[in-house]
């Protein structure tokens, strides 16, 4: 008596119509947003620096592929996760010279980031620690030298291979002075110690993803406006580090009595990994809080670690560790946040 | 949220008489509760407005048929929420006259009790036409610990592109003051609110002209924010008071009701007819001609859609709305009381979803209106852990499917919620020793 | 060299102190346990599933202890569970045979049409709330899983195609995925009935058999060919009684649609 319709008639769970904004587009949309500051690298820098973008994102995607055949789990290289950790792990990697970094860097990196940071955990969605930086801190401890030398110059651009800003920072904070107030144009008639204006069009030496805050700025802000990222954390992470920097980067540097608020907040703020990590690290879904007051609390606490590790630290860098040292603590800063339920006077589970 | 907007407007479309079907296949389960028993057979010949189906129980209604014609079976057949419910068949024939049932604007109801108000709903099969057909002789009957102070009118569409309850205030509007009225005396109340949305300013605007001089009831405007429609949600932005957990309107003095509702029962009290018919928006992509129809219960939605015509090939065909609606593998299913929308998409609007795992953007919870985490109640049902969701919230959930609708890894959200709550009336019908 | 011999002083002072703490500690801050139920809870095999109705091995073995339940409970750790227990406290325990779970459904894929395509949650219970299941039986096995998620032991698999086997050697006969299965096609049957009808249909034959191609369509064949009086048709549909089947298996050499089977010898050590 039932007669059945067409074939073509499925019958899907409700709400039946819904957002187009799957993760797979995110993936890809994230992918696309970070390549003109990939771009611009190797533009300056020349083109190792996309044999290592190349490398590290075959190394990622090959590895997902070859975890989900012998897991026998769904298959994923297509949702562009892999292709874009890949990605995440490239502008990790110093920019150099045509053959000074070692291809076995970024590969190694992106083997560990795919393997073992995402996939050792269960997967997409599953994993505590963000990859990418997970693939970097690796290979940061296994080849120091190669991590923290050998940077590029680009005559074209006078850049000189030398130290990165932050290295400047750290330990030539003199040259870094004079450099910021001279115009850098000073110093032998070559950018010895960039300018703010050089730190943010991206013509000094650095990690591939970090060298222009303009590409990434651009980014960044394509993807808040298309809801892809939040705007809390880059708002709150660069704030805090423009802050604190501000406050306590006066306190070590070379030719000055250390003094409290005399930091230079534009410098920490255009230097380093800070706009990646911004945008495109600490921004990461899955290993962020997901509530509105812990993404504040966690990109605070991002901004404190990082000026922390940068001025007091060994360390020349601190963000890939601020933000991983951050994830640690999400599942701790969730618990802080739990919306209240309709109805109820609690904000807490019962 | 909102969903996206799929061009589906059929807000200015003018109510508009469906044709009669050749059939009607009247389910006797159209209403929560305990299902109606036929009183009619094989071979009966009926008359429009007969009684069908008696009332089995309290939380029961009648049925009554909209159409004459010859009984001709009562067998099991599909509905939009079950595969197999008993359903009188009717061929329709015979002739019948709408001339002596003009709509009256009398006073002669004012003389009726509320007792006698109330069982007249029972005896009209009147039933909630938000889509929920609770009975409304069982809602109105307030246990007399509940002090009731408001009556709230929910003349908000209870799902995006749904138009039905737009058309009915712009074109029925002193109907449902009247209907208003009757329920106000019915709860023994002297306060109404009509809560509208704003994307409704042609209702408002004549709601707001034909209550001008009545003090006891008000019209207010919400934004357009689904689920507004949804009771709980609509009391908090009347009233401000939030519907405690795990419990009803009543419990805070609020009644709620749909327009349609309050004006089926004014032609209940009034017009002395039953519920037979309803406004249904029949709309999607794949439509020829959407619009708002009046369709008598009973008729195929095969019979609406050849009606209106398809012009693409549907790939869903879901009675209700977007959002909460049931997705249908037959066309075969009657139009009943509670269906307050038809919605046929083509391939084209409709994906099939691929449940990825969860990559904890939270943007599940920043739409729930309950304020409920569903990322992490569907983890825990998902693991067997239904205690634990319980605890953080579970049965809380009215399933709008906002949370799904969001998602970027397209999980059934709502679905698995859902799955928690099945399993706990499992659990407690064996414990209670099934 | 005062440094070398005050650190080893200090070290061994605090090493001395914390030691005679702890020991005070454990004797002062002592609860008294019943030995015996710590001696229960070692012949229990550690699982906690919750199949004897307490709150894990610990539970059963504090319930056995405090208020004499029954120590044949324990399923995982059947009849060798139960008389070490017995022995334990003194009780003679009869010998019991293992209950394994068997599935009353042979359906899948392969030979159960579909009513139509689903697209939601891949659990069972979810499937047959809309519209009681895709499938064109209404009571037969939805091959999405609750069973398999249910059970603590591994014991269950679903193929490709839909149909569900159960391993022997691990099944429990805890119940998990008797509770589980919405269409409540589990049961419970002792391992050495080694015959079961693989249908839960009680649509009439002529029915049933559009949908399914090995379901039973109420023929009685069995039910005549049975010499222990052992199988039969009631609301179309052919049940055993395992109290008088034999596992002679007649009814399955005369089964039209092959929906009775025969799972061999039993396996060893089970």
């Amino acid at each position: 008596m039932i007669k059945y319709a067409s074939d073509d008639l499925v019958v899907s769970a409700a709400p039946h119509v819904r957002t187009r904004l799957r993760v797979p587009l995110v993936m890809w949309v994230v992918s696309a947003t970070l390549l003109p500051a990939i771009a611009w690298a190797g533009y300056v820098f020349g083109p190792w620096v996309l044999v290592v973008t190349a490398a590290a994102v075959l190394a990622a995607v090959v590895t997902e592929l070859a975890i989900t055949l012998l897991l026998r789990r769904p298959q994923t290289v297509s949702d562009g996760s892999a292709f874009l950790t890949g990605l995440l792990v490239a502008c990790n990697m110093p920019a150099t010279g045509w053959g000074v970094l070692p291809l076995y860097v970024p590969v190694v990196a992106s083997i560990f980031a795919i393997a073992v940071a995402k996939h050792a955990f269960g997967g997409l969605g599953q994993n505590w620690i963000n990859p990418a930086l997970a693939g970097r801190i690796f290979v940061f401890f296994a080849w120091l030298p190669a991590m923290t030398g050998g940077w590029a110059g680009s005559p074209a651009f006078d850049v000189v291979s030398s130290a990165t800003p932050l290295n400047l920072l750290k330990f030539q904070s003199g040259m870094m002075q004079d450099g910021l107030q001279a115009g850098s144009q000073a110093v032998l008639g070559m950018r010895l110690a960039p300018s703010h204006g050089d730190l943010f069009l991206g013509l000094t030496p650095g990690c591939i993803g970090e060298i222009s805050a303009a590409a990434l700025l651009l980014g960044g802000l394509i993807l808040i406006l298309l809801r892809i990222v939040n705007w809390e954390i880059p708002l709150t992470y660069i704030a805090s580090t423009a802050l604190f920097s501000w406050i306590f980067g006066g306190l070590a540097m070379t030719g000055q009595a250390p003094s409290f608020f005399t930091g230079d907040p534009l410098y920490h703020v255009l230097s380093g990994g800070l706009m990646l990590g911004a945008f495109y690290m600490a921004t990461d879904w899955v290993t962020t809080p997901v509530s509105f007051g812990g993404r504040i609390v966690f990109a605070l606490g991002c901004g404190i670690l990082t000026v922390l590790i940068r001025l007091t630290g060994s360390n020349v860098e601190g963000v890939s560790f601020a933000i991983v040292l951050m994830n640690i603590t999400v599942p701790l800063i969730e618990r802080m946040f739990v919306p209240r339920r309709f109805g109820t006077s609690e904000g807490r589970a019962a | 949220m909102h969903p996206r907007d799929i061009g589906l407007d059929t807000m200015s479309s003018p109510i508009r008489n469906a044709f009669l079907p050749h059939y009607l296949y009247i389910p006797l389960q159209q209403h929560i509760g305990s299902p109606a028993e036929a009183v009619v057979a094989p071979g009966d010949v009926v008359s429009r407005g007969d009684v069908i189906g008696k009332a089995s129980g309290y939380v029961s209604v009648n049925i009554h048929t909209p159409l004459p014609g010859k009984v001709i079976a009562v067998q099991d057949h599909v509905t939009a929420t079950a595969d197999r419910v008993p359903t009188v068949v009717i061929e329709v024939e015979g002739r019948f006259s709408l001339k002596g049932q003009v709509s009256r604007q009398t006073d002669a109801w004012k003389s009726l009790s509320r007792d006698e108000i109330i069982s007249r709903m029972k005896e009209h099969g009147l039933v909630g036409m938000g889509g929920a057909t609770f009975p409304m002789h069982v809602k109105y009957s307030v246990p007399a610990d509940k002090k009731i102070t408001t009556l709230l009118v929910n003349a908000v569409e209870c799902e995006p592109f749904l138009s039905a309850d737009n058309r009915l205030v712009i074109e029925h509007g002193e109907d449902l003051v009247t209907g208003i009225e009757i329920a106000l005396k019915a709860l023994g109340v002297n306060r109404a609110i009509i809560g509208f949305e704003a994307d409704m300013p042609e209702a408002v605007a004549r709601m707001r002209g034909l209550v001008a001089n009545r003090s006891n009831i008000e019209v207010l405007v919400f934004p357009v924010k689904y689920p507004q429609g949804a009771e709980k949600q609509l009391v908090k932005a009347a009233t401000g008071l939030e519907v405690p957990s795990g419990g009803l309107p009543l419990d805070i003095g609020v009644v709620v009701s749909n327009a349609g509702s309050l004006v089926a029962l004014k032609e209940a009290v009034v017009d002395n007819k039953p519920l037979f018919e309803r406004i249904v928006t029949v709309t999607g992509d794949a439509v020829e001609k959407p619009g708002n129809y009046k369709i008598a219960i009973g008729t195929r939605v095969a019979d609406v859609l050849a009606e209106v015509g398809l012009k693409k090939k549907p790939a869903r065909i879901i009675i209700g709305g977007p959002m909460m609606g049931l997705a249908q593998y037959s066309d075969q299913v009657p139009v009943t009381k509670g269906t307050s929308g038809i919605l046929v998409l083509s391939a084209r609007r409709a994906a099939v979803y691929r449940h990825r795992p969860c990559v904890r953007c939270g943007k599940c919870m920043t739409v729930c209106p309950m304020g409920l985490v569903p990322l992490l109640l569907v983890s825990r049902v998902e693991l067997g852990m239904d205690d634990e969701a319980k605890k953080h919230g579970l049965l809380d959930c009215i399933e709008c499917g906002c949370c799904s609708a969001v998602c970027p890894s397209e999980r059934h959200l709502s679905q698995a919620i859902k799955l928690g709550k099945l399993r706990h009336v499992a659990k407690k019908r064996e414990a209670a020793g099934d | 060299m005062e440094t070398i011999i005050a650190a080893v002083l200090v070290i061994s002072g605090l090493g001395f102190l914390l030691g005679y703490g702890l020991a005070f500690a454990a004797k002062k801050l002592e609860t008294t346990r019943d030995e015996r139920v710590a001696e229960i809870e070692q012949c229990l095999p550690g699982v906690n599933c919750g199949a004897c109705g307490y709150a894990g091995c610990a539970g059963y073995a504090q319930a056995i202890v405090a208020q004499g339940v029954p120590v044949y409970l324990c399923a995982p750790g059947g009849a060798a569970a139960a008389t070490a227990i017995g022995r334990l406290l003194g009780i003679a325990v009869a010998e019991s045979v293992p209950m394994k779970a068997r599935v009353h459904c042979g359906g899948g894929d392969d030979v159960t049409s579909q009513k139509y395509r689903y697209n939601g949650v891949a659990d069972c219970r979810s499937a047959a709330a809309l519209f009681d299941g895709f499938l064109a039986c209404s009571e037969g096995c939805l091959g999405l899983g609750s069973c398999v998620n249910a059970c603590r032991f591994d014991a269950i698999d679903i193929d490709a195609r839909g149909h569900v086997s159960i391993r022997e050697d691990a099944c429990t006969g805890c119940a998990a995925c008797v509770k589980a299965c919405p269409r409540h096609l589990i049961e419970l049957v002792p391992v050495d009935r080694r015959v079961h009808v693989l249908c839960s249909s009680t649509e009439k034959g002529a029915v049933c058999n559009k949908f399914c191609s090995v379901s039973c369509i109420g023929c009685m064949k069995c039910e005549k060919a049975c010499p222990h009086d052992a199988i039969h048709v009631s609301g179309n549909l052919a049940r055993i009684d395992y109290t008088k089947c034999t596992s002679c298996s007649a009814c399955v050499a005369v089964c039209p649609k092959k929906c009775i089977i025969d799972l061999g010898k039993m396996p060893a050590g089970v």
